[in-house]
């Protein structure tokens, strides 16, 4: 509903700046934008198609599984009560690879049985101080492989597509102990 | 160095999942037949997002919006073109990526701004989309502090962004 809003709004506002700019061709620029989101897309589909293969194989060859027993331990320090349930440790641990790996697909099914087991736990209609750790890691998204924008960047034309990912692991961490920390803070304003 | 990374990699899972006698082949093809209903369910937002980007171009309002918000990028320290993306981030995944690519197609993708957006992209989720997905399935009300702490990473993401674009 809010891209609704979003898009009457980008439209009403392209066509106030038309008409005080002496009405350039805005026909002609909706095609143009369109036809132009098809060759992105499109080109986009090879590496989408690629990635996602690779993902599937992360899956079955038992990689993702490893590493979620690799990070239980730690993860179990941010979820203390969560650790003490098999099932909500278990899928916590996927969800938190998942989103490691770039397994978008994967990644939602298992936070969201994470967050309903808590919830089954907690007994509350109310977000528990877990269940706000978990959507911070999962909204600020550590990932190791960002292949979506890769391949966008290597669609248009970047010298080395996969140079950014030092950048993008810096910004992720920061970004997520922003979060964290900012959870921290703020649980004692919220009884 | 990124250059061998990936072949690498692809390497080396595909060799260690076939030393576990996973069939490789059909896993890339399974996968990669999820990546194609990817690939049809993001076209057509990308088309109307697009458009838009398009028509906000050509009628001049991205230029107004730019200047207009010029002042608040000096404040922060990040280029004016990619405060669209910082709007738009946390409310629709295909409609940054939209966004972002216009960013890197206009500027270049090896830019300063195309390398911000990319960066933006790559470290930031869907937050708004993630929390409602997430609560509304375990039934949660009240979400407390979760989507102030999550905008707040958004946030830092996008400062920590136009830094490392330009010193990594």
């Amino acid at each position: 509903m809010v891209m609704s809003y979003v898009w009457v709004f980008l439209l009403a506002l392209s066509l106030f700046c038309g008409l005080l700019n002496d009405a350039p061709d805005l026909g002609r620029a909706a095609m143009a934008g369109a036809a132009r989101a098809v060759e992105l897309g499109l080109g986009l589909a090879g590496s989408l198609v690629l990635w996602s293969g690779f993902g599937t194989l992360l899956e079955r060859s038992g990689l993702q599984r490893g590493l979620a027993r690799l990070l239980s331990p730690l993860l179990g320090r941010l979820f203390p009560t969560a650790r003490r349930d098999p099932e909500a440790m278990g899928a916590l641990c996927g969800n938190v690879t998942a989103n490691l790996l770039g397994l978008g697909s994967a990644a939602t099914p298992l936070g969201i049985r994470a967050v309903c087991r808590m919830q089954a736990l907690s007994r509350t209609e109310t977000a528990t101080d877990e269940m706000c750790r978990l959507i911070v890691m999962n909204t600020a998204s550590i990932q190791l492989l960002p292949t979506t924008v890769a391949a966008l960047r290597g669609q248009l034309g970047a010298e080395a597509p996969f140079d950014i990912l030092p950048a993008v692991w810096l910004t992720s961490a920061l970004s997520v102990t922003a979060g964290l920390t900012a959870a921290a803070v703020l649980r004692r304003w919220w009884a | 160095m990124t250059g061998l990374l990936i072949p690498a990699l692809l390497l080396g899972v595909s060799a260690l999942a076939l030393g576990r006698r996973v069939d490789v082949y059909s896993a890339l093809l399974d996968g990669g037949r999820s990546g194609l209903e990817l690939v049809k369910s993001i076209l057509p937002s990308l088309v109307m997002l697009l458009t838009a980007v398009e028509l906000l171009r050509v009628s001049g309002a991205a230029d107004a919006l730019t200047r207009l918000l010029a002042p608040l990028s000096t404040v922060l320290g990040i280029p004016a073109e990619t405060l669209p993306l910082l709007l738009i981030r946390p409310l629709s995944g295909s409609a940054a990526l939209a966004v972002g690519a216009d960013l890197m197609a206009a500027h270049g993708p090896d830019s300063p701004v195309g390398r911000t957006a990319a960066i933006l992209l790559g470290s930031t989720e869907t937050t708004f989309y993630t929390v409602s997905v997430y609560f509304s399935a375990a039934g949660i009300r009240k979400t407390r502090y979760a989507v102030p702490a999550a905008l707040l990473a958004d946030l830092t993401a996008f400062l920590a962004a136009s830094l490392t674009a330009r010193w990594l």
